[in-house]
This record gives C-alpha cells, structure tokens and sequence, in this order.
C-alpha cells in the first residue's frame, strides 16, 4: 500500500450537511472538516443522528449540503471511502471463511470454485498487517469480535480509501480488543494519511485516540479536540441527561 | 432426444430407466438437483426461505389470473405473475412498513387465498390441484429443454455475479461502498428465484418447491467449512436426494416430489447429528 497525500495537507469537507427522512428532520446545520492523517470521533446519544450522517456521508441517504475532497494540490476530486459496518449479516453456521469475504469483495471469480493461490496470497498479506494471517481460512462465524473487526478492518483499507468510516467498533468486542483496535488506527492514519471517522462511547479511548471529537445531536453541539469537548457545556449537558434517565452511552 | 435416451441407457442399465417418462424424468432431475442446490445456497444465507416460500405459494394466484386473461400455457402466466409478485413483495420489504417475515406471510397468504377463490369460483380448482404436490414423470422433452435454457441461464448470472451478491449478503452499506449495483442485483436475484421456483412448480409441487431448495442447502451447510465444500455439499445432497427419491418413487410407488423430499429431509437431518457429533 503506499500513502496518498503529505499529511495534513489534503481534507475533507463536509459543508451545511443536512439530511430529512419522510418528514422528519434528521440532522441540520452539520459542518466540519476532517484533514487526512487525524482521527475524528462522533459521540453523543442514540438517536442523536450519528450513524445517519455515516449514512449520508456514504451515499445511501440524500441529503443537502455538499461533500467535497480537496487534494493537497487544492483540486477537488471524488471521495474514496473504505468502510467497517457495526455488524454484518452472518448466522452462526455459515459456511463463509475470511478468504470467501474478501475475495468476494476482490475477485469476479465466483468463491464456491475455491481458493486461487495469488489471491490468497495477496489476502493474507492484507491480513498480516493486521495480526489476523492464521485466519485466512477461518469461518466468520468463528472468529471473536475482535478478529472479526480487525478482518474487516483489514478488507476496508484494501484498496487503501481517503476516508475510512467506522460505525461503533466495540460492538462485540471486549476492552482489551477495543484499545488495540483503536491502535491499529493510530498507526494507519500515520503510516497511511488516512482520515478517519468513527462512532465510537469509549470516552477513555477517544480522548487517547481522537484528534478532534465531534458531539453531535441533530446538528453539531461541540466540535474540537478531546479536552475542548469533554470539558464543554454541551457534552456536559447530554451525559448528565443520560446519567439522570438511565441511558447509558 | 433419442440419441440422449440412447446414452442414458447404455450408462443406467436398469429396468427403471427404459421408460420414456422415466428417462425424461432423470434428465430434468439432473438440471433442477444443481439449479435448485446454487440458488439455495444464496437463499439460505440471505434468510430468505420465507421469500421463496411465498413465492412458491403465489403459484396459485398465477394460474388463476392467467386462467381469467386467457393465457393457455400456464408456466408463463404463473412466471410472470411470480415476477410481479416477488418485485412487490421486495419494494415493501424495503420500506420496512413491518418486519420482513410478517408482510411476507400477508402476501402469501393472500395469494393462496386469492388463488383458491378464484380457481373454485370457476370450477376449476380440481383441474389444478395437481399442482399442489406435482409431478415430475409428467414432464415432457420440450419442458426438459426449457429447464436447460433455464439452468443455462442462471449458470451464466451465477458466474457473472455471485461474488456480488455474497458481498451484499455480508453487509448491503459496505457493498454500496464497492459500488456494487445492489438494488439492480437484488432485483435480478428475486427474479432469478421467481423464475426458477415457478417454471419447475409444475413438476415439483406448490406444497414442495421450497423444501428443494433448501434443504439441500441447509444439508451442506452442516457439514461445509468453506463456500467451496458449501456448494459441492449442496449439489451432492441435491443429486443424491433427487435421484434417489425418484428410484424409490418408481419401486415403491410414492408421489415422487415427495419422496425426493424425504429423502432431502433425512440427509438433512443426518448431517445435523454428524455437526452436533463433531463438535463435541
């Protein structure tokens, strides 16, 4: 994989986003940017709207306002976006290994003719930058959350995107799982200059990790680095509320 | 046809195979066992055994309304009322106005309901009965080279697209960000088993369509430990099911649709010991 940009040099910018679903207003007023090598973390309630925004910000829901790329030479081109849902659709049982999903993804050539040795190869290279190699050959449905994450993680850097979206990486993961996750991450913003954005309720975590934080609740409460957030009124204001109701985030 | 016929019995020297109706009988159980076994890997992991299922039941609403239209050849009245039907049944699953296998169940049973009104309004319910179990000794050697177009083509979309729609199974967002056309792929696949479940519903049964696909399917999927192993499993239980039940059909003087399903059912049933045995 090579890197892209020079860090810090090129952004993306998300401008007067909105989003309205039948009649309802989702999310309003959304602007920020996110500069490629940073981590950016979206926190606040459920129901505040953040994985609609992911949502907008990977084209399945219409919304207003623009997004736009902006290369370090200042040229605007189309966003590349690598992607790690929240969970995938597979059953315990399922016959489908780790080399099926990603040659899936890589390969026209249908799974069910079995492995292809360059192929494989090539995947469990991707894998090993990751620590997950020994389960190329795993069924999905075996691996912990952890792995899992990490297999996907794996599948959505390759190709290497601009943007790499995470919805709420702990699901199913254990602490320990989470941290190396999260510094997994570390190392691809710097290695790669990617930028990413991820959802995530780990506030220890995000405020290790994050290199700004975004509190959103239908539009953009606090935005800024982690101690600038964590030590605001509004993210004091939504947590309280959360504490006095008994939602825990 | 006479030179296959020629063949089948240089290759199967038994009594069973000398009959014509026989013959053309193996022959069409050799195009559905890989047919129904491939779709049904792709319907089990998309939980969509309820889908297919009503699909099959739509069936009867496809004859009737091809009966009132006045469409003679009713293959194409209830393929064409499958499509409709499974496109409908999609756009509002989408919508996700209910859970998936609610709505599902409403248009199946209203299709059969409406089926069966309007066949016995007519006086013809009895005509059609027969489709409710089938029978694939009646099958004839134009309707075996109508499965062959049919099996061709679904073949040739697998090779095309199945990885595609193995990727939108997984996670449907993170196919949208490969762009992956999964709206049009996903109409294609319902359309796929609409087709396929309706054009062979005549042989196998209203009743019985669906356990074809699955269980051979669900067979595999006990003992597979990779997609490759899932679909030769697959078609193994499938051929082995379908080639039995039609053996023991002529020798024991079963409905044949149903035996092939007992037959599916008991390697079904097996392969799940063999599963729970292995993982203890």
């Amino acid at each position: 994989m090579s890197r892209h940009h020079t860090a810090g040099t090129c952004r993306t910018t998300i401008s007067n986003l909105g989003v309205t679903l039948g009649k309802n207003v989702i999310l309003y007023d959304i602007d920020f940017t996110l500069n490629c090598g940073e981590l950016t973390a979206l926190i606040g309630r459920n129901g505040a709207g953040k994985t609609t925004l992911l949502k907008a910000l990977l084209g399945e829901y219409s919304h207003t306002g623009t997004v736009a790329f902006h290369t370090p030479e200042g040229k605007q081109r189309k966003l590349r976006i690598g992607y790690v849902p929240q969970q995938i659709n597979m059953e315990q049982n399922s016959p489908v290994t780790v080399y099926d999903l990603i040659a899936a993804f890589l390969s026209a050539r249908p799974v069910f003719f079995g492995k292809k040795k360059d192929l494989a190869r090539t995947i469990a290279a991707q894998l090993n930058l990751f620590g997950v190699e020994e389960h190329l050959d795993s069924r999905l449905c075996d691996l912990s959350g952890g792995e899992l994450q990490r297999v996907m993680l794996a599948l959505a850097v390759f190709p290497v995107p601009e943007l790499l979206i995470l919805d709420e990486p702990a699901s199913g993961i254990d602490r320990n799982g989470l941290a190396i996750l999260f510094q997994q991450l570390t190392q691809l913003k710097k290695d790669k200059d990617i930028t990413i954005l991820l959802v995530s309720h780990d506030l220890p975590l995000v405020r290790e990790h994050a290199d700004q934080v975004i509190l959103l609740d239908r539009t953009i409460l606090a935005k800024g680095t982690a101690e600038e957030v964590l030590n605001s009124r509004a993210f004091r204001d939504t947590f309280t509320y959360f504490a006095q109701s008994g939602v825990h985030c | 046809m006479e030179h296959l016929y020629s063949v089948l019995e240089i290759l199967l020297p038994f009594s069973w195979i000398k009959y014509d109706f026989m013959k053309n009988a193996f022959l069409a159980v050799l195009l559905l066992a890989p047919l129904f076994s491939l779709i049904g890997t792709m319907v089990v992991e998309n939980k969509l055994a309820f889908f297919s299922d009503a699909l099959g039941h739509s069936a009867l609403t496809g004859i009737a309304a091809g009966m009132l239209l006045g469409i003679a050849e009713t293959t194409l009245a209830t393929v064409l009322f499958a499509i409709i039907f499974a496109w409908l049944l999609n756009m509002i699953r989408r919508t996700r106005a209910a859970a998936g296998d609610t709505v599902i169940s409403v248009f199946s049973s209203t299709a059969v309901a409406l089926g069966l009104v309007l066949l016995s309004s007519r006086g013809a319910f009895a005509k059609y009965s027969t489709y409710l179990i089938g029978d694939i000794l009646t099958i004839r050697p134009q309707e075996v080279g109508m499965l062959f177009a049919v099996f061709l083509a679904v073949i040739l979309l697998y090779l095309a697209g199945y990885n595609r729609l193995l990727a939108m199974t997984v996670n449907m967002s993170l196919a949208r960000t490969r762009h992956i056309p999964v709206r049009l792929l996903e109409s294609i696949f319902i359309i796929v088993i609409a087709i396929t479940v309706t054009v062979s519903i005549k042989w196998i049964g209203i009743l019985l369509i669906n356990s074809l696909l699955i269980l051979p399917a669900a067979a595999g999927r006990n003992l597979a430990h990779n997609m490759k192993e899932y679909h030769l499993w697959a078609l193994f239980f499938a051929l082995a099911s379908g080639i039995s039940g039609l053996i023991l059909s002529y020798y024991c003087g079963f409905a044949t649709g149903p035996a092939i399903v007992l037959v599916g059912a008991a390697f079904f049933f097996l392969t799940h010991l063999v599963k729970n045995k292995s993982r203890r």
